[in-house]
């Protein structure tokens, strides 16, 4: 093999400016798949974060997937029955300290109890809709972020005023409502006065301009309704493991809980398309830079077809004369995959240092993932890739009957 | 002197190309190749010289009969250990050099030693080094073949012939395209091979001067042997074969 090694060496230093071409073939391959590679990861992290930072892992709610089996249908099985009024449920979730217990005793996390309500948010004349959710601040911390989101405030202030309410900043913003404004909060049962303790900022506008926290027995004044507590939010410790703890808290407690994979299920099936898209895009590169390789092998082997005979009628096995094509290709391989390591990065700083400006979030760069697997992968697609095309050559090279050859030389 | 077994033997060779016509390259040849004889192949153009050296080389593979070397079938052998064997027993000199134009002369000489694997890349360095210096060289090892002359590149083909130590040196026209002084001294060298080195060598030639410096001469005419003796006055007997 040293000796494939050196004449392949010899091969490749005579024919450098064609060499210099393959490589960059490859090195641009290389570079451009670590890129695109390092973007799309980056950019699907980047939104899987915000999904699983922006929403609680698990969301436990008081619906059940299945309507409630009507007292009528149990007690005559066989029958179908017609114009009954059904049976009217209690909203909210039932016993929901006990509940809360019993999954504090076993799921890898936190959960949280909240009332989700709505109610219309009235200040100097203005009027605006708003989510109304009730928490503990207590516990909130343990399933949301919102602690990191606030700008003024905290989530203790909310103790700090009989009614106390935290507003999102633009909602704070369209209403001119400043920390210690008086607001009203108009819900579907009643009226409330309440004090603004707190402004909190997510950077997602639909979450900010329209989003109140207020304590959970606050909103529960405003649904009218006392002791309710209509979803339970749970946090885990692996939010990889939240579509399985959903499903044991789901058959536990028979309320609906939905990981925040089913309740982003068809974002996450784009950005499995979006995977497929990307793998095929790197995949038509580094073979298209596989085509300079295939070029400058077969190159190689017409234009030392009188060497090749010669090699093999002094009785140099197939084998070795294959070899020397092969160590050829794996050299432009591997080396215009190294070169594509350094394209790649330099590609990948300068995509770092673009700026995004988004009306709907904060002005952000573009999200990279730096990983060693993205060289891993493009070096071994390239490398692979060249051998084979420098293989095909080859193997016709070294098949070559030196007679041949040598008659038509001599 | 020649005597003991043939090195190479060949029983009823017969090479026909397949084609829409098929082409006999040779028919029906019987040749025993003793150690130690310098056998001249002569005959007109076209008569299948070259195509029986390649025969004989086990460079190509007759349509029917048997080449035996060293008592060995070659017939059914498979192209690696053919190749083994050329590499270990038989050296080629071409009319054309065919030396790798990238490397020095002494790399050229020290290929078929590192193809073969028996010798340290030292060992074989000195050795290519020796055999180049014993045939003038001595001062070229670091040169291309691109700054030789004809004639010292025809002799650098003979020291890569010689690499292996074969027993057997085939040459095709191995001075047909040098001027008469360098193909005197590439003749003298090859017979030099014969004489005190125990070789055998068979070389087609044109030149009929030369052919009547061996032991044996082959005249092929159409594909078929058709004289096969001592050449006369030569010093050695050689055994007419059948
Ligand atoms: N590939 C081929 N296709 C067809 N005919 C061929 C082929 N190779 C050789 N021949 C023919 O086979 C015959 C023998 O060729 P060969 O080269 O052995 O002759 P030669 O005696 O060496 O001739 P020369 O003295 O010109 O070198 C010639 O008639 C030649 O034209
Ligand atoms: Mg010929």
């Amino acid at each position: 093999m040293m000796l494939a090694a050196e004449i392949a060496w010899t091969h490749i230093r005579a024919r450098a400016r064609q060499t210099l071409v393959a490589l960059s073939g490859v090195a641009v391959g290389v570079g451009f798949s670590i890129m695109m590679a390092a973007l799309m990861e980056g950019s699907q992290e980047d939104f899987i974060r915000q999904l699983v930072d922006a929403l609680p892992h698990i969301t436990v709610s008081d619906e059940r997937r299945a309507p409630p089996p009507q007292p009528a249908d149990a007690a005559y099985a066989a029958a179908e029955i017609h114009g009954l009024t059904p049976a009217v449920r209690r909203r909210g979730i039932k016993n929901p300290l006990a509940t809360l217990d019993s999954l504090d005793g076993w799921i890898r996390g936190s959960a949280a109890p909240s009332v989700q309500t709505r109610g219309i948010i009235r200040y100097a004349g203005r009027d605006v809709g708003a989510a109304v959710i009730g928490i503990d601040p207590h516990k909130e911390p343990r399933v949301s972020n919102l602690v990191a989101k606030m700008r003024k405030g905290s989530l203790a202030s909310l103790y700090r005023a009989t009614n106390a309410v935290i507003l999102g900043d633009r909602l704070a913003e369209k209403l001119g409502a400043r920390v210690g404004a008086n607001i009203t909060v108009q819900g579907d049962k009643g009226r409330i006065g309440a004090q603004v303790v707190g402004i909190f900022h997510t950077g997602i506008r639909a979450v900010d301009e329209s989003t109140v926290y207020a304590l959970l027995k606050t909103a529960q004044i405003l649904a009218a309704q006392t002791g309710l507590v209509n979803e339970i939010r749970v946090r885990l410790g692996d939010p990889m493991a939240a579509l399985e703890t959903a499903r044991r808290i789901e058959d536990e407690t028979g309320y609906k809980s939905v990981s925040w994979q089913e309740a982003n299920e068809d974002l996450l099936s784009t950005l499995v398309i979006r995977n497929v898209i990307m793998y095929t895009v790197v995949g038509a590169i580094l073979l298209v830079a596989s085509f300079g390789t295939y070029n400058i092998i077969s190159t190689i082997t017409h234009e030392k077809a009188r060497d090749i005979a010669i090699m093999k009628s002094l009785g140099f096995r197939e084998s070795t004369v294959r070899g020397i094509f092969v160590v050829e290709s794996a050299l432009i391989g591997l080396s215009g995959a190294i070169l594509g390591w350094g394209l790649g990065y330099l590609l990948c700083l300068a995509l770092g240092s673009v700026q995004i400006k988004s009306p709907f979030m904060d002005t952000s760069y573009l999200p990279l993932a730096y990983s060693p697997l993205h060289y891993a992968i493009a070096t071994a697609v390239a490398v692979g890739s060249s051998l084979i095309a420098g293989f095909v050559p080859a193997r016709k090279a070294a098949r070559v009957h030196p007679v041949e050859i040598i008659r038509g030389a001599t | 002197m020649s005597g003991g077994a043939p090195v190479i033997r060949a029983r009823g060779i017969t090479r026909v190309l397949p084609g829409v016509v098929p082409t006999t390259l040779v028919r029906d040849i019987d040749l025993d190749i003793g150690a130690n004889e310098f056998i001249a192949v002569t005959g007109p153009s076209g008569s299948g010289k070259s195509s029986l050296l390649y025969l004989l080389g086990l460079l190509d593979v007759p349509t029917a009969g048997e080449i035996l070397i060293d008592g060995r079938a070659t017939a059914a052998m498979d192209e690696d250990t053919r190749a083994g064997l050329r590499l270990s027993t038989l050296g080629f000199v071409f009319q054309f050099h065919f030396l790798l134009p990238e490397f020095s002369i002494r790399d050229n000489v020290m290929l078929p030693m590192r193809a073969l694997g028996r010798l340290s890349p030292e060992a074989a360095r000195a050795r290519a080094e020796e055999l180049l210096a014993s045939l003038g060289l001595a001062e070229h090892t670091a040169k291309r073949p691109d700054q030789l002359s004809g004639g010292q590149r025809q002799r650098v083909a003979v020291a890569r012939a010689l690499a292996n130590d074969p027993r057997v040196i085939l040459a095709d026209e191995p001075t047909g395209s040098l001027d008469s002084k360098s193909s005197e001294q590439v003749f003298a060298i090859l017979r030099d091979l014969v004489d005190r080195q125990g070789r055998t060598v068979v070389a087609v030639t044109h030149d009929l001067d030369l052919a009547a410096r061996t032991d044996r001469r082959v005249h092929l005419v159409d594909g078929r042997i058709v004289e096969d003796r001592p050449t006369p006055g030569g010093e050695v007997e050689a055994r007419v074969s059948g």
